[in-house]
């Protein structure tokens, strides 16, 4: 009896993490706040980045706001291979990261180790 | 809390624990038992574990499971059952979750301390840069902050102070190490007129000189900025470990879960023996070596090759300097001094002051070369008139109420030379110079020969490179029979000659038919050439260096640099692929081995050697990179003898 029960649960439980993590998820996209010539936009980062992807207006000169809530270590550096930019975010405090908007396209980012992803999309 | 305080933590919450396994065969028991072992483990677990668990949760929460979600699941894991196991008076083993923690966090704490001195060559860089410098305003030297040096502004350097910023000399003289910048071991004698790198440092002499680049502008500023580049950029092979790891963590929950499943299921494994076996295959499946492989040997790889002064742009050049067969090389200037010199006159004194005549108002390197001469034996040239080009031959004019005209041998087809001139043209040109026709009156009266002499170093890097088993192939414009001799000279093995500017990019383009092609040149003249190669290695001198030209930049113009280039492109790339085989062998065999696969041959793992190995799968990668910069580069064991 146990031993169906045991079996039950982990099929239960291989589909739950197959579902969750291999599923279709949507994802927040988030424009930035244009201000005299400045755009801004703010990036939570725990657990990932929330939005993970900020779209910029090409040609204005453009900052995201990081904010680390996240202990891991892997999240404490933010890579942009595309810009150079390999830079440490502390935690609980406000970084920003100055963007390059002179190219349109399409940027992705992740933290030093390369698991969570971030977009930047320049139009 | 730092990691560092963190391990510091539960090492001294999980000591106990440790004498108590050691020390249980004599018959020690923990005063307390598992009452003592709970609280001791709950501390691990809420205050060095604590993170671990929030940054899993976080990561759920948005879909994504990271190295933490199986830190913190596996030790969630053997502490909950432990408290449901102490509860209902079975067996517990507390101090396998405290055990992980504490050896996952050493190895995160040296890899902590390793990454950090693998990252430090921008750093160490930004760091080379002088603080103040001493320019010349209102009439007298003050010391100013380097941000409020501008371009333009006369600075003096006293003996052993730091060249602020790049600049020309106005006056005096002194030597420079600039090895810092360039990677020349030796210092470099500069006067008046020759440029100054910004952050070399002085040597005994003072001299001051006009700033003509600061701020961004700086070669090293430059150099910083494309280190930084190549270390945060990606080598194509890490795409597919990143496609890899995106699907790794939850398909390690899986397989633990299948895990437990068939131990306790199937194969009749009690409770807490078929758990073990899910927990290490949780830990010991962490794909953090995974992950830092091929960062941090960019990292130490690029810095490494930045302080020699050889600039690789990213982590897709190391990849395809790695592959190359054919290294193709510009001859003037990069296998050649690119200062031509006249060393032959045939013809009556009239040859040198026509020639001048003609010259005075060029900027070809070969004209530079005949003013010199003329200047050198006193002649004052007089500018010609009514100039016509004539079309990639030479020039036309008017010298002394007559015509005039100067040019290459494809000016034969137009005049005919005495059997006498053609043989010691011949023999000019055998002798790897370069031959210009001097006429008037429709009639030649005489040659001039011109040498660019090859650099002292270059037949070594010749060898050097066909030592490695590359075919080499010297591009120029000049003469087949003057390339032919400078070729022998270095010892190069192919010759195309007599390609015009404008063509050697498809010149490049069939060579590479038969195999990966790299390009040395110039870096201002071949930018076509350098971007069609599959490597452009960009030579440059001094500061002015085109930074975009070329995947790979050489700070010195010097031929032994490419082969140090391309042999720290491959031991880096090879220790790339070393790190990701290592890291991946070790999950591969690890995760069969913690799913107790080989139980019946006695080998087992349990979840503290698990975590113990995972520390040190990173630990050993970072290492591994760090171990770049202490291997040795054959190409600089053979330094060239100075001869003064």
């Amino acid at each position: 009896m146990d031993k169906l029960f045991v079996t039950i649960g982990a099929v239960i439980a291989i589909s739950f993490i197959a579902w969750w993590f291999f599923g279709k998820h949507t994802t927040a996209m988030v424009d930035a706040a244009v201000t005299h010539d400045k755009q801004d936009v703010d990036v939570s980062v725990s657990g990932g980045y929330t939005p993970s992807t900020v779209v910029l207006k090409r040609g204005i000169p453009a900052q995201i706001t990081f904010n680390r809530k996240d202990p891991s270590n892997c999240l404490e550096q933010v890579v942009f291979p595309d810009f150079g930019i390999n830079e440490f975010l502390p935690k609980d405090e406000n970084h920003a990261v100055t963007i390059d908007t002179s190219t349109p396209g399409e940027y992705e980012y992740a933290c030093g180790m390369n698991m969570f992803h971030g977009k930047v999309i320049i139009k | 809390m730092s990691i560092k305080n963190r391990f510091v933590f539960s090492l001294i919450l999980s000591l106990p624990m440790l004498i108590e396994m050691v020390a249980a065969p004599f018959g020690f028991t923990l005063p307390g038992g598992a009452w003592t072992m709970f609280l001791l483990t709950t501390g691990v677990m809420a205050v060095s574990a604590r993170p671990f668990i929030q940054s899993a949760w976080a990561a759920f929460r948005h879909h994504h499971a990271n190295m933490d979600t199986l830190v913190a699941v596996g030790t969630a894991t053997a502490y909950l059952y432990s408290v449901y196991a102490m509860l209902t008076g079975r067996a517990v083993f507390y101090e396998s979750a405290a055990f992980v923690i504490t050896f996952i966090l050493l190895g995160q704490y040296f890899e902590e301390k390793m990454k950090h001195s693998a990252s430090g060559a921008v750093e160490k860089l930004i760091g080379l840069q002088a603080k103040s410098a001493d320019v010349l305003r209102d009439g007298q030297f003050t010391k100013v902050p380097l941000s409020a040096v501008v371009v333009g502004d006369t600075i003096r350097v006293r003996p052993g102070e730091k060249v602020a910023v790049d600049g020309t000399i106005a006056d005096g003289h002194s030597s420079i190490d600039e090895s810092m910048v360039t990677g020349e071991s030796m210092p470099v004698t500069k006067q008046a007129g020759d440029h100054v790198i910004g952050a070399t440092i002085n040597g005994t002499g003072t001299f001051t000189f006009t700033a003509s680049k600061v701020g961004d502008d700086t070669l090293l500023a430059q150099i910083v900025e494309m280190v930084k580049k190549a270390q945060t950029s990606h080598a194509p092979i890490q795409k597919t470990v990143d496609r890899v790891a995106d699907i790794f963590v939850p398909a390690v929950l899986i397989a633990a879960i299948l895990t437990f499943t068939v131990w306790y299921v199937l194969l009749g494994a009690s409770l807490v023996n078929a758990m073990l076996f899910a927990v290490s295959v949780i830990i010991i499946a962490c794909p953090c070596a995974l992950g830092i492989a091929t960062p941090t040997a960019l990292m130490v790889g690029t810095g490494r090759s930045a302080k020699m002064g050889i600039l690789i742009k990213n982590g897709e050049v190391l990849e395809a300097a790695n592959k190359i067969k054919t290294v193709v090389f510009d001859k003037t200037g990069t296998i050649t001094e690119g200062h031509p010199q006249v060393t032959d006159i045939v013809g009556g004194p009239e040859v040198l002051q026509v020639a001048a005549n003609l010259e005075v108002a060029s900027e070809h390197p070969l004209a530079t070369a005949v003013l010199d001469k003329a200047h050198d034996t006193g002649l004052t040239p007089v500018a010609a008139t009514d100039f016509q080009a004539i079309q990639g031959k030479g020039v036309q004019a008017t010298v002394d109420g007559q015509s005039a005209f100067i040019g290459n041998d494809k000016l034969l087809d137009n005049y005919t030379l005495t059997p006498e001139l053609t043989q010691q043209m011949t023999q000019l040109q055998n002798a790897a110079k370069t031959v210009v026709i001097v006429g008037q009156a429709d009639q030649v009266i005489g040659l001039i020969a011109i040498q660019d002499a090859p650099k002292l170093s270059s037949a070594g890097a010749i060898a050097a490179l066909k030592a490695r088993g590359l075919r080499t192939v010297m591009l120029t414009g000049d003469n087949d029979r003057v390339a032919r001799a400078i070729a022998d000279q270095v010892g190069i093995d192919e010759v195309i000659a007599n390609v015009l500017p404008g063509d050697k990019a498809a010149a490049i383009t069939r060579l590479q038919t038969d195999g990966p092609v790299a390009f040395a040149g110039d870096g201002i003249n071949d930018a076509p050439a350098l971007t069609t190669a599959d490597v452009g290695i960009a030579m440059g001198s001094g500061t002015d260096i085109a930074i975009e030209a070329g995947g790979i930049v050489l700070v010195k113009n010097d031929l032994q640099d490419v082969v140090r280039a391309l042999e720290l492109s491959q031991k880096t790339f090879s220790r790339i692929k070393l790190n990701l085989f290592w890291a991946f062998i070790y999950n591969t065999l690890g995760i069969p081995v913690a799913a107790g696969l080989f139980a019946a041959l006695g080998l087992v793992l349990s979840p503290e050697l698990a975590g113990l190995g995972m520390a040190f799968s990173s630990f050993s990668v970072v290492a591994s990179s760090l171990l770049l910069n202490k291997s040795k580069l054959t190409s600089t064991a053979a330094p060239i003898a100075k001869v003064a």
